[in-house]
């Protein structure tokens, strides 16, 4: 069940940001942007866990997805090491994402060249 | 004897002949319909070099060196190599061509560099300024995305009213009186705004520009449309055309049935997924200096009016907002 | 203007006469490929969980496993015709962040390792990291003083 979840609610979530592409001229990168703030404001207000808890990977794996993990790494530090949590929560809970996406990326520069079209 | 005709337009005392053209594209303008005409495909995008920027040097190169050859001039012994292309500081150009030892004059205007160059070669040539010049353009899709929109590998779906940039190198060397396809005049265009900000329809960005060189044209010299076999733009694409016959309508023209477009013919929408057409300063480059020029030489066509268009932007104006002027250099090309 | 039409008028004639997405065609595909990636993810979430790994450690290894495959993918030149077939299906997911990171350290290793690689390597995710991560703050700072 599930992965049918998880099939509808990724497929709808991208189904969104191709709206956005199709009807308004924002750039690839503002796309992003707008789906990791909006993961962050929903995963602020403690929205965003009711999607994961029955969406699975279908709510983690889209960008928004990254930017809950964002809101629940800064206020999860918060409440285990104070203040300072507003600083190191958010890149502490993105850090492995963050990290094999340099590493693997400079491995694939070392190796690969790019190709035209 | 003043030259000048209305505000835009010079035309010469003695036709400047046409000594040679070359063209060199890459493999998808190979794949295309006009792949016949031109003088040299190239399979590798990259020229056997290292880097897009090096490659559409080699382009150029290799574009100037068969022009020259055509002509039967060594390359250093051409007055002027005149030449334009998109990247910063005329990258593809300078370092296509710094070893031709021939005085060379670097210029700018988009894609509308073909038409720019033999403007200003036709001028020194008919000034006695000069015997033989080289006019050189050059593009390459791959440095084009590379400066302008994405990384190659990027994944981005292109919106439909985007262009495709053309890849390789025209040269054309002026000189000689040899009859045939000569220059016989230009009309210099203004830049025109039409306050289009969206990068991705530069069709629409240039053309007004377009209409208002050939209609300039049109009223400095007197002419009618009917003078023309075909009035040929450089890289409008199949939106900039639309717009262009509407808006030249509108000044009273009607040029539907004259009216070609580089950018529509070089691809196939079709089957190689260009969208609104081929851009770049190759575009209408290549095509004059491949098919057109052809076309004359067999006595099809016998007088052209030949636009190259260009859209004046960098990624920094359009990140700061700016709408993006267009410009067309208007040239006169007929059999003499 | 000299030309005779008024920068408004235009603006009409250029809307007009140039084509929409085909956005039906383009939602579908969207819907499908993205649908398809985050199914792939339960899946590999799935596997890691049977390995011993609990829920957080499984989100973890889903995403560096799909960042992995997305660059490779990248690396062999495939990921930009996924994303020109399926647009938003393929940029959405973390897939495409990882897309975003990979392709123009590729690209510019031409500029050399530390101005080109290490320069450019976030020159379009940059903005994801700088505005997600400002956004935790701005939920920090908030949630500090109502919690």
């Amino acid at each position: 069940m599930q992965y049918i979840w998880a099939f509808l609610v990724g497929g709808a979530i991208c189904v969104v940001g191709q709206i956005l592409i199709d009807k308004t001229k924002l750039t690839s990168a503002r796309i992003l942007v707008f789906f990791v703030v909006a993961g962050v404001i929903l995963g602020g207000l403690g929205l965003y866990h009711h999607l994961v808890e029955f969406a699975g990977a279908g709510a983690t794996v889209p960008l928004p997805g990254f930017g809950n993990l964002l809101a629940r790494g800064v206020k999860e530090e918060i409440d285990r090491a104070g203040a300072i949590g507003i600083l190191t929560g958010g890149l502490k809970m993105a850090a492995a994402g963050i990290m094999a996406a340099v590493f693997f990326s400079f491995v694939a520069a070392l190796i690969f060249e790019p190709k035209a079209k | 004897m003043l030259k000048r005709y209305g505000r835009q337009t010079v035309l010469f005392n003695s036709p400047v002949g046409i000594m040679a053209t070359a063209s060199v594209v890459g493999p998808k303008e190979g794949q295309g319909p006009l792949a016949a005409y031109f003088d040299q495909i190239e399979a590798d995008p990259m020229f056997g070099t290292e880097s897009w920027e090096k490659a559409e040097s080699k382009f150029a190169e290799t574009a100037a060196e068969m022009a020259a050859k055509k002509a039967d001039t060594a390359i250093g012994d051409f007055e002027y190599i005149i030449a334009g292309d998109l990247l910063n500081q005329s990258t593809g150009s300078i370092f296509g061509l710094r070893n031709t030892n021939a005085p060379y004059l670097g210029i700018f205007g988009a894609c509308s560099a073909m038409g720019e160059g033999m403007s200003l070669g036709g001028m020194l040539i008919d000034g006695g300024f000069a015997q033989k010049v080289i006019c050189l353009a050059s593009s390459h899709f791959c440095s084009a995305e590379k400066q302008f929109r994405f990384p190659l590998e990027f994944g981005s779906q292109r919106p439909p009213t985007s262009s495709w940039t053309v890849t390789g190198s025209a040269a054309v060397a002026l000189g000689g009186t040899t009859g045939g396809p000569s220059v016989m005049g230009c009309t210099t265009g203004k830049m025109v705004d039409m306050g289009v900000t969206d990068a991705n329809n530069m069709g629409a960005a240039m053309a007004g520009a377009a209409a208002d060189t050939i209609v300039a044209h049109l009223t400095d010299t007197g002419r009618s449309t009917d003078y023309y076999d075909k009035i040929i733009t450089g890289d409008l694409g199949y939106i900039g055309q639309e717009l262009l016959l509407a808006l030249v309508k509108k000044k009273g023209y009607d040029i539907t049935h004259k009216h070609i477009d580089c950018g529509i013919e070089i691809f196939d929408k079709n089957t190689q997924d260009t969208l609104a057409g081929g851009s770049g300063c190759a575009c209408s480059g290549v095509t004059f200096a491949g098919y057109f020029y052809d076309k004359m030489k067999r006595g099809e066509l016998n007088k052209i009016l030949f636009v190259p268009t260009g859209a004046l932007m960098s990624p920094t104006s359009v990140q700061q907002g700016e709408s993006i002027p267009g410009i067309a250099h208007a040239v006169v090309i007929e059999n003499a | 203007m000299n030309i005779g039409t008024s920068k408004k008028e235009y603006d009409k004639m250029v809307k007009q006469a140039s084509p929409n997405s085909r956005i039906g065609a383009n939602c579908v595909r969207a819907f499908l490929v993205g649908g398809a990636i985050c199914v792939f993810g339960q899946g590999l979430s799935s596997i890691f969980m049977a390995m011993g790994a609990d829920k957080d450690m499984a989100g973890t290894l889903v995403a560096v496993a799909l960042i992995f495959l997305a660059i490779l993918v990248t690396g062999l030149g495939k990921y930009d015709d996924l994303v020109t077939f399926a647009g938003a299906g393929a940029s959405v997911p973390i897939t495409g962040f990882a897309n975003a990171v990979a392709a123009p350290a590729i690209e510019f290793k031409k500029e050399g390792y530390i101005m080109g690689v290490g320069a450019k390597m976030f020159l379009i995710a940059g903005p994801v990291i700088v505005y997600g991560t400002l956004a935790s703050m701005v939920v920090g700072l908030i949630y500090y003083f109502v919690r």
